[in-house]
């Protein structure tokens, strides 16, 4: 549908441009910083996709521990909160320091309204992925023409 | 102090290590804190588990390599970030024993215990005095 694709174009735009205003240099960083002292940027980073069924978010997030994730859903947001804790505990000369902490929260607008019992949140190695079912009511819906 | 050595960071700006490879490379965050017993670095690798992650210490550089193999199902939408290999690499000083280098993997964080030679430790001298 071309002009579903259209909003979502527009969508994805005003998101970069929140983005590239929040973040200082790049949009996109090579490194995969998680709540960095040096960094303006919104943690934990996220990644959205999306299929006719469902929507896909995966976000970085190293060294937190999963039972202390929150999410929430409201009706076409998530949001994503918890805490890292320091991950360096020594004490001594500090040769490096580019690792963050601390506590986070961030609301991510979705495309769709989706259905809270059917999402499902995975985490491992680092990486939070949510399986969200769009809603049945913004799904697309096949409607049979009866021959009269 | 010797151990300084380490914070010299062969990628920082794109080494030849980094173009001899046809790949995209991410570089991943680390801290790096010294004490007596060694060094400790810590680096954020989401995405790689323990047989992705490649560490080694060759003629006195260590390499952190992790192939990450992620994918979104469907088409994407919105991206922040992308996956990519991840690959850094650092000097060693000459003081780290490079038998004990001791690594861990959790939570996609990993941890490197890189503890001193023995001769290169302080050592406390108890001064005899001689009457």
């Amino acid at each position: 549908m071309a002009s579903w694709g259209f909003f979502n174009e527009l969508d994805n735009l005003r998101r970069e441009m929140d983005e590239a205003f929040r973040g200082v240099g790049m949009v996109r960083p090579l490194a995969t910083t998680f709540l960095s002292p040096s960094s303006g940027r919104r943690f934990p980073l996220v990644n959205l996709s999306e299929d006719e069924g469902q929507i896909c978010l995966d976000a970085l997030l190293p060294g937190v521990d999963p039972r202390e994730l929150q999410l929430s859903l409201l009706r076409e947001t998530i949001t994503i909160a918890g805490a890292r804790k320091s991950p360096v505990d020594v004490k001594g000369v500090v040769h490096r320091n580019e690792l963050g902490s601390g506590r986070f929260s961030r609301t991510i607008d979705l495309p769709t309204e989706i259905d809270p019992d059917r999402t499902t949140a995975e985490y491992r190695d680092g990486v939070l992925r949510i399986t969200m079912r769009k809603a049945e009511h913004v799904m697309p819906r096949r409607i049979d023409v009866k021959v009269a | 102090m010797t151990t300084n050595s380490l914070s010299h960071d062969i990628n920082q700006h794109g080494s030849k290590e980094e173009t001899r490879a046809p790949e995209r490379f991410l570089r991943p965050a680390v801290s790096i804190v010294e004490d007596e017993s060694g060094l400790l670095l810590t680096a954020d690798l989401p995405g790689a588990n323990k047989d992705a992650l490649d560490i080694n210490v060759d003629k006195g550089i260590l390499t952190i390599k992790a192939e990450v193999s992620r994918q979104l199902p469907g088409r994407p939408i919105y991206s922040e970030f992308e996956w990519a290999p991840y690959f850094r690499q650092f000097q060693m000083p000459d003081v780290i024993d490079q038998a004990k280098v001791r690594a861990e993997l959790n939570n996609g964080v990993l941890t490197l215990h890189l503890p001193k030679a023995e001769a290169a430790k302080p050592r406390k001298i108890e001064v005899q005095v001689v009457s």
